[in-house]
């Protein structure tokens, strides 16, 4: 390919390139350089001290005084990030399995695929702000449950509690399973699983030894997807927590809001290694897997 | 002839079943309040149907600044939309060949559509706080050393910028710089892997056609390719609004002062207890809904155009 030609490819791709550049790659160094500065109460300025990252680790030393908020913090978090990890795995399975396999004409699976996306591109808050009238304390479930005398007075913890933001959150979530694990599923081949059927396997040997496998790739890439949702999330948990839950992305928020910029970065800089652990983690399970 | 379904279809389908009430369930539900009487609350049961709130949100009532945070989404919106339109198109021909820095740029649009968003929105910020602060800085020293009047002409432009930006400049963050960054952030690898999609499916030979008739590369795209992808470009270009209509998680800390629809709406949770909050949420919906629509029409509108091509050729 000539220089010239090269330089028009160049060209094309810059728009994308300085976009990412301006409002992404310096953004992150910048985040890391800033993690290390000092700050007083309305300024920040250059250093490199580790101030910021021992602020954090505050009272988490063995032994030591005060609760380790850090800890406590990432728990609550990771306390989401397996129950919300678990549940949009499994119905995520479900539903991309019976559009998959299930479902016949194509034409119903796309129009039933489309139906399980169409959500994603409306508005989260609105998505969220959805469920007051059926978790509120007057809300269509705690009225159901009354009428059925199930209970006598309503539910408390429907509305702004943990239970509330999981919800939301497998609500808003879901999709990001649904559409790796389909992607996965429409690509084995029905030959092998007729083979298998042939041969003797039952349902759920099938779905066991040949199916699940060659999900692996969907499966992780869903997986990185809602986890990193969930651990940086900040707007699920202030709106169906009522503001009364710590998450780690809530943290940061709140360090933003007050001006604390050092801080808020360090506190970044630690999920964003979290996070890059569990993509890691989670790109080598596949890896070593498609090794075997 | 239909074979008997298995145990299987039943189960799963029942899961699937369930999982679109919980999908459209709540939505429905405040489409349904939303109609709520004058003298209803936040929950059923309805107190009659009108279209009090409606009247209520069109007269602003009971929402402050609503009209300032709709028009401050349509335009950013819109401009969102086009450039994520114009770059993903540009950024999706560059891909189709291979050039130095393709897998490094392919991960940079990958890793900004998965990483954190509070993580980006943090680093947005940071940037424009310290570019102020550059700014601010430079303001002073330039009005130190060049305001006192007494250099040549352009010493003197020099002095009055500096002297200019002490009293004036405030920041550099806003809807439109730091907002827009934000924004793209978000749109534009979703519009990238459209392109990718629409380009795996696109037949090279249309272009080697229009080569061989001595076409230049300007000419084989606006008169061979860009006919042909320009149904999947104007999806892209809806897509991109939608996207960046209902974003929240970027914006909230990278837009400034500015106010956006959803961040008022979520500010509005805690404060709002009337209907009225339904009917916005409502009206926002049908919108991204149409949007949606649009968009799926022009996706299936490109994909018979690129099959009737083919057939043709």
């Amino acid at each position: 390919m000539g220089t010239a030609a090269h330089r028009s490819i160049w060209w094309l791709a810059s728009p994308l390139a300085a976009v990412l550049l301006l409002f992404f790659a310096v953004p992150l160094v910048l985040i890391g350089v800033v993690s290390f500065w000092s700050y007083t109460g309305y300024s920040i300025t250059p250093a490199f001290e580790l101030r910021n990252y021992a602020g954090i680790f505050d009272g988490c030393r063995v032994g030591g005084a005060g609760p380790c908020v850090v800890l406590s913090t990432y728990l609550s978090t990771l306390f989401f990030c397996v129950v919300v990890w678990a549940i949009t795995l499994v119905l995520g399975f479900c539903i991309a399995y019976f559009l998959v396999f299930e479902v016949r004409s194509s034409r119903m699976r796309i129009g039933l695929g489309i139906l399980c996306t169409i959500p994603f591109w409306t508005s989260n808050v609105i998505r969220m702000i959805s469920w007051i009238p059926l978790l509120g304390r007057n809300g269509m479930v705690n009225l159901a449950l009354m009428q059925l005398h199930l209970i006598n007075h309503p539910l408390e913890w429907l509305l702004y509690s943990r239970f509330a933001v999981a919800v939301a959150m497998v609500h808003i979530n879901t999709v990001f399973m649904i559409v790796p694990l389909i992607n996965s599923m429409a690509r084995i081949s029905p030959s092998l699983i007729e083979a298998a059927r042939d041969a003797g396997a039952s349902w759920w040997q099938t779905l066991r030894n040949i199916i699940i496998p060659l999900c692996r790739g969907g499966i992780a890439i869903g997986s990185i997807f809602v986890i990193t949702v969930v651990m940086g999330d900040y707007i699920t948990v202030g709106l169906m927590g009522g503001e009364q839950i710590a998450s780690v992305g809530k943290t940061i928020q709140t360090q933003i809001d007050a001006l604390q910029f050092p801080i808020a970065a360090a506190s970044a800089v630690l999920l964003l290694a979290f996070v890059m652990l569990m993509i890691l983690a989670l790109i080598r399970i596949v890896d070593i897997r498609e090794e075997l | 002839m239909r074979q008997k379904r298995s145990r299987s279809f039943y189960f799963m389908g029942l899961i699937f079943v369930a999982y679109v009430l919980f999908l459209y369930g709540p939505t429905l539900t405040i489409l349904l309040l939303s109609f709520q009487g004058p003298t209803g609350g936040l929950t059923l049961p309805l107190q009659g149907l009108s279209l009090h709130w409606y009247h209520d949100l069109m007269l602003g009532h009971g929402l402050p600044n609503i009209r300032i945070a709709l028009w401050n989404s349509a335009r950013l919106g819109i401009l969102v939309s086009v450039l994520t339109m114009v770059i993903s198109v540009m950024a999706g021909l560059a891909f189709r060949r291979k050039f130095r820095g393709a897998s490094l740029l392919l991960y940079a649009a990958i890793a900004s559509l998965i990483l954190p968003s509070i993580i980006v929105s943090l680093g947005i910020a940071l940037e424009f706080s310290l570019a102020n602060k550059l700014v601010m800085g430079g303001g002073d020293v330039l009005a130190s050393r060049f305001g006192d009047g007494h250099g040549n002409f352009l010493a003197n432009g020099i002095g009055m910028a500096g002297n200019w930006i002490e009293d004036h400049f405030q920041t550099l963050m806003g809807l439109f710089t730091s907002g827009l960054g934000a924004h793209l952030t978000w749109t534009l690898p979703f519009g990238l892997l459209i392109m990718f999609a629409v380009f795996n499916r696109f037949n090279p030979s249309y272009e080697e056609a229009a080569r061989d008739l001595g076409a230049t590369s300007w000419q084989t795209f606006r008169f061979v390719v860009l006919p042909l992808i320009a149904p999947a470009v104007i999806g892209v270009a809806l897509l991109g609004f939608t996207l960046s209509w209902d974003e929240i998680a970027r914006s909230s800390q990278a837009v400034g002062s500015a106010n956006t629809l959803p961040l008022l709406l979520e500010g509005l949770t805690t404060t709002v207890t009337t209907p009225v909050i339904y009917a916005l949420g409502t009206l926002t919906t049908l919108l991204s809904l149409a949007v949606i629509g649009l968009a799926l029409t022009a996706f299936a509108m490109g994909q018979r155009r690129v099959r009737g091509a083919g057939k043709k050729a």
